[in-house]
């Protein structure tokens, strides 16, 4: 009986019964639903597979297998870590969006088929979109109209893919789609589409801004909850169905690079946050694309390290939201005496983003170095190390210096409460812990590995060369007051770029596209006015086709439809 | 015993509960007497479609005269379906219809409501269960001239207006109708479905039973509101009483889609109707028109009412593209449909009817903050909205669900683009009025509170189904796969 509840329908039901329990406990029992779901989830033996006939279709809404579990554990680990970060809210509304999109996600990943993944693929962007909108400002009402809106699409372009591939192949499991040659030049359509509706929850470079755009507004634990699902669910949709794609590669090289820039010039550290997030995605879409079996183990690997470690980030930077009412790198510095602790986790965040030897990162991230190394992929490797560095300097330096040290803000406040507390430590350990004995998380990874992180020493010594000198170029740049912390608006070296040409022209630049926006935006105008007036003239309430006709008329329309018929009929 | 007399006992009941609804009068007994004959027409339904289901079709004859000469029933799986579909709809807004009419007509004229509700009932039934063409004119008659009552008892002055062109063009329609199996009967000397329907192939060939096709698909498409024949509905819909929305909009064009589907593959064969005609492409382009204009209308109409009636005309679109596509699939979406769209327009409008006797009003001004005002109401109407849009877990998605993948089998792309269109409509007009209820500001004077439970509970009910129809397919979609495989088998 317990081997055939789908994962994440504990978890879906529970958070419907949660609105009955008294209010003080809501959050409580948001905590308990991942809890009780994860030991279902340990219970459930391997290889199961659950089979039903739905509409004359035979679905699989169950398939657990290696990759579909690792993905499932982590999800349930952030969720735990999260809802107990979240135990102060209490906002019932918050605590039951985010169970709901909690269980989607986790329903999500053990879908065997198509229409099942879709399904809840809705529900991800459908409840998550509420942990935007409960931030109740008019930014994030908008911000998160437009995320639902590019989410859903993805929903839209995921049905689309899914019927014509139906159509082609006659099957709805979800297994690999792209061919064994790895082309998408050959594949169909409806893989081309469905690889799209990943692609835009993977936030591929051109389908990223709502990234940037929505998490920043979200509430201090909704962010939480959303850097951790939904695009590792994209992660885990491209592994399971597009692994060895060559195009993931270039995409994914490029993923790693650009957002570097523009996380270096951000002042809204959470923003920040994103742009590093989007970087890391990076990494892991090389490792799918690459597709043998030790780069998918070290997308995997990259995936679950990265979870925790950017949720203890993006909660590091909470608790300051939570405690100061801001984010802006420009209003804040010298934190670390008021909330020591919270400098501590988000140091430790800091050092396993950036692959620091002995923190998470380093175990994941040289699991995918290694592949591409194997591989022969030269620039692949060289745009890596770039994005390496760029990593350690946006996310592991830039965040916690803005924060926590750099110029004092004078803000005084109060260490962040004993739960975040309690959460960012756990965090922090498991962390640590996984950077000291990765062997747990390699036994769990969906291919069997014998690797050791720590075996190669060359590895280890390239990492912290890159690592220091990142670290003394940002401190010289600081030194000579070529990276003033109260601007914070600074790019290492391409600076002079950013601040001065590029400046003189974009203006030139700018208005003349601005000119060309404009007369563009009033043609737009102009036929938007012509085609609603004529819309409203035809369908509008007292419109030519809306208004009650006299009886004559109609009956005219008989007789027309009735010889038209006749001489059809005859011919 | 009783056993084989069930399906003249479908007709019977409620045909002569009409006059003894007139007899009694008074409201409460009529209305109770109209619960009991729904009911038990219900109970007919089920015990003949599990029958069906056992043990193939049931041919009837009144007075034992043989088939051709005397009037014969014959119940395939298709009638037995929508027999269970009209009965059930008839019984479930029965419930509702008491203070909904308390509240609507008049205490004196309510026995002659009740006994017009019955006989409409009979005329529904009665088409979908004969097997004798000239039977089903008769009953066509029944149902129609009785819906022209209901409909004039509407409120609104403009009902007799609405409920007067209905009664031209219903005219019209039966007329046609009988026309139409005048020339078949000159023809073959037959009135028998079966006896047509062996005797015809032979003389395929004439001008006589071309224009026999002719006036009877006219006709029907007349009934059915098929585009651009559709202009007697909207107003006719709107101003009726709200019970009678509900009824007529969940049931009469369905029974009259069913008697297409009747003469177009028992009576005629798919291969004269769709494919010698060129009927087929001729439903499908007025389908799609029929999705993409009704629906466009529907965005803008101020009268919630009237918006659920404009996409009535779409929703019959779709029917018709389902039958357009002459395939097993095409037509197994269409029977689907007629049973989901009688669930989601009865949800919808037993939701207006529970609205209507709150607020006496179904204008979407009057409906802002409803949502915090009639929680449950408005939850009814959110429900049935999602299944007409065709969101995933209702039924409205099944449906939606094997006509897409009938327009994709049979490579018809625009149509795909058309039914995806019409969705996108649905998804604006059921918003405008989401946006209102419970974005919109909340009037402090405005009346609140929910409506009884006698008229709540039916409508929960129906929403209720839309769900759990939209999850478990079984019955609604292994009986429309069956229904549709025994039509392309022929009669």
């Amino acid at each position: 009986m317990m081997n055939s509840l789908p994962p994440g329908i504990i978890i879906l039901v529970g958070a419907l019964a949660l609105p009955l329990l008294p209010r003080a406990l809501r959050a409580v029992g948001a905590l308990a639903l991942p809890i009780i779901s994860l030991a279902h989830l340990i219970l459930l033996s391997d290889a199961v597979s659950l089979e039903v006939e739905f509409a004359g279709l035979s679905l699989i809404p169950v398939r657990v297998d290696r990759l579909s579990l690792i993905f499932g554990y982590i999800f349930h680990i952030a969720a735990i870590l999260a809802a107990l970060y979240a135990l102060h809210v209490r906002n019932t509304v918050e605590h039951v969006t985010a169970m709901f999109y909690v269980g989607s996600a986790i329903g999500a990943v053990f879908a065997g088929d198509l229409v099942t993944l879709f399904l809840y693929w809705e529900i991800t962007a459908l409840s998550s979109v509420f942990l935007i909108f409960a931030s109740r400002t008019e930014r994030s009402y908008r911000a998160g109209i437009r995320y639902l809106i590019i989410q859903v699409g993805s929903g839209v372009l995921l049905l689309s893919g899914i019927l014509m591939h139906y159509q082609d192949v006659g099957s709805l499991a979800f297994g690999q789609l792209i061919g064994a040659a790895g082309s998408l030049g050959d594949a169909s359509l409806g893989v081309w589409l469905i690889f799209l509706a990943f692609g835009i929850k993977c936030a591929f470079p051109f389908l990223h801004n709502w990234l940037q755009d929505a998490y920043p507004q979200a509430t201090v634990t909704g962010a939480v909850f959303l850097s951790a699902f939904t695009t590792k669910l994209a992660i885990y949709a491209l592994a399971r169905g597009f692994p060895g794609t060559d195009a993931l590669i270039g995409i994914g090289v490029v993923m790693t690079l650009f957002p570097i820039f523009f996380a270096v010039i951000e002042n809204d550290l959470r923003k920040v946050l994103c742009y590093s997030l989007n970087n890391q995605l990076g990494f892991m879409v090389v490792g799918i694309g690459i597709g043998s079996q030790m780069a998918l183990n070290g997308a995997v690997a990259h995936a679950f390290v990265h979870i925790l470690y950017k949720g203890l980030l993006f909660m590091s930077m909470g608790a300051v939201l939570y405690r100061t009412g801001t984010i802006r790198a420009s209003d804040l510095g010298g934190l670390y005496r008021s909330m020591p602790w919270t400098t501590a986790f988000c140091i430790v965040g800091a050092m396993s983003i950036s692959a620091f030897p002995l923190f998470s990162g380093f175990v994941a991230k040289s699991l995918t170095m290694s592949a591409v190394v194997e591989g022969y992929y030269v620039w692949t490797f060289v745009g890596l190390l770039i994005a390496s560095a760029g990593v350690m300097e946006h996310s592991g330096i830039k965040i916690p210096y803005f924060a926590f040290f750099g110029q004092d803000s004078g803000i005084r406040c109060k260490e962040a409460p004993l739960h975040m507390c309690l959460a960012m430590g756990a965090t922090a350990v498991l962390c640590i812990t996984i950077g000291w004995l990765p062997g747990p998380l390699y036994a769990l990874l969906p291919y069997p590995t014998a690797y050791e992180p720590y075996a190669d020493l060359g590895h280890s010594i390239t990492q912290l060369q890159l690592l220091l000198f990142a670290a003394l170029a940002f401190a010289v740049l600081v030194r000579t007051g070529l990276y003033p912390p109260e601007k914070a608006s600074i790019t290492l070296d391409t600076d002079w770029l950013y601040r001065r040409l590029a400046p003189r022209w974009a203006k030139g630049i700018l208005s003349s596209l601005e000119r060309i926006r404009q007369s563009g935006v009033n043609a737009i105008h102009q036929t938007g006015r012509h085609l609603m007036r004529w819309v409203l003239h035809h369908y509008g309430a007292e419109g030519t086709l809306a208004r009650a006709w006299p009886t004559g008329s109609m009956v005219l329309w008989v007789a027309i439809l009735l010889g038209t018929s006749l001489i059809l009929y005859y011919l | 015993m009783i056993g084989a007399q069930l399906p003249a006992l479908q007709v019977v009941i409620p045909l002569l509960a009409a006059p003894l609804c007139l007899l009694l009068y008074r409201p409460f007994a009529t209305w109770l007497l109209t619960v009991v004959t729904s009911a038990a027409t219900l109970v007919i339904s089920t015990l003949l479609l599990t029958q069906v289901l056992d043990s193939g079709p049931i041919d009837y004859t009144f007075g034992g005269w043989a088939a051709p000469f005397g009037i014969a029933y014959r119940i395939d799986l298709v009638n037995a379906y929508v027999l269970l579909i009209v009965s059930a709809i008839s019984t479930v807004v029965s419930v509702f219809a008491r203070l909904s009419v308390a509240a609507e007509i008049e205490a004196s004229n309510q026995g002659i409501f009740y006994t017009a509700w019955l006989l409409c009932l009979t005329g529904l039934l009665g088409i979908a269960i004969t097997g004798d063409a000239f039977n089903l004119f008769v009953f066509l008659e029944i149902s129609s001239l009785s819906s022209y009552v209901l409909i004039a008892m509407g409120q609104d002055r403009r009902a007799l207006t609405a409920s007067y062109q209905y009664l031209i063009m219903g005219t019209i329609g039966a007329t046609f109708i009988l026309i139409g199996v005048g020339l078949l009967y000159a023809l073959t000397g037959t009135l028998n479905m079966a006896d047509l329907a062996e005797r015809l192939p032979a003389v395929a060939d004439t001008r006589t039973a071309r224009a026999g096709f002719a006036f009877l698909t006219v006709g029907i498409a007349l009934k059915i509101a098929l585009f651009p024949l559709h202009l007697w509905l909207p107003n006719a819909y709107a101003y009726a009483p709200s019970a009678v929305s509900a009824f007529l909009a969940a049931t009469a064009t369905k029974v009259a889609v069913y008697a297409l589907l009747r003469f177009l593959f028992s009576v005629f064969g798919e291969s004269f109707s769709l494919e010698t005609m060129p009927l087929a492409h001729g439903l499908a382009v007025l389908g799609s028109v029929a999705v993409l204009f009704a629906s466009l209308v529907a965005i803008f109409q101020h009268n919630i009412k009237r918006m659920l009636a404009y996409s009535s005309v779409a929703q019959i679109g779709y029917l018709t593209l389902g039958i357009s596509f002459v395939s097993e699939l095409g037509l197994s979406a269409t029977i689907l449909h007629l049973f989901n769209h009688a669930l989601m327009k009865g949800a919808l409008f037993l939701a207006l009817g529970c609205i209507a006797w709150r607020i006496g009003s179904a204008r979407l001004g009057d409906f802002q903050g409803l949502g915090y005002r009639m929680p449950w109401t408005m939850g009814v109407f959110l429900i049935g909205g999602l299944s007409l849009i065709g969101i995933p877990t209702t039924a409205g998605f099944i449906s939606k669900w094997y006509l897409v993948l009938a327009a994709l089998e049979k490579g018809w792309w625009p149509v795909l683009v058309v039914i995806v269109i019409g969705s996108l409509l649905a998804v604006v007009y059921i918003w405008r009025v989401v946006e209102i209820a419970y974005l919109g500001k909340r009037l402090e004077e405005a009346p609140s509170g929910e409506a009884p439970l006698s008229m709540l509970l039916p409508a929960c009910l129906l929403a209720l189904a839309n769900i759990y129809f939209g999850i478990h397919t079984e019955l609604s979609v292994g009986v429309a796969h069956e229904a549709a495989k025994a039509l392309f088998g022929g009669l």
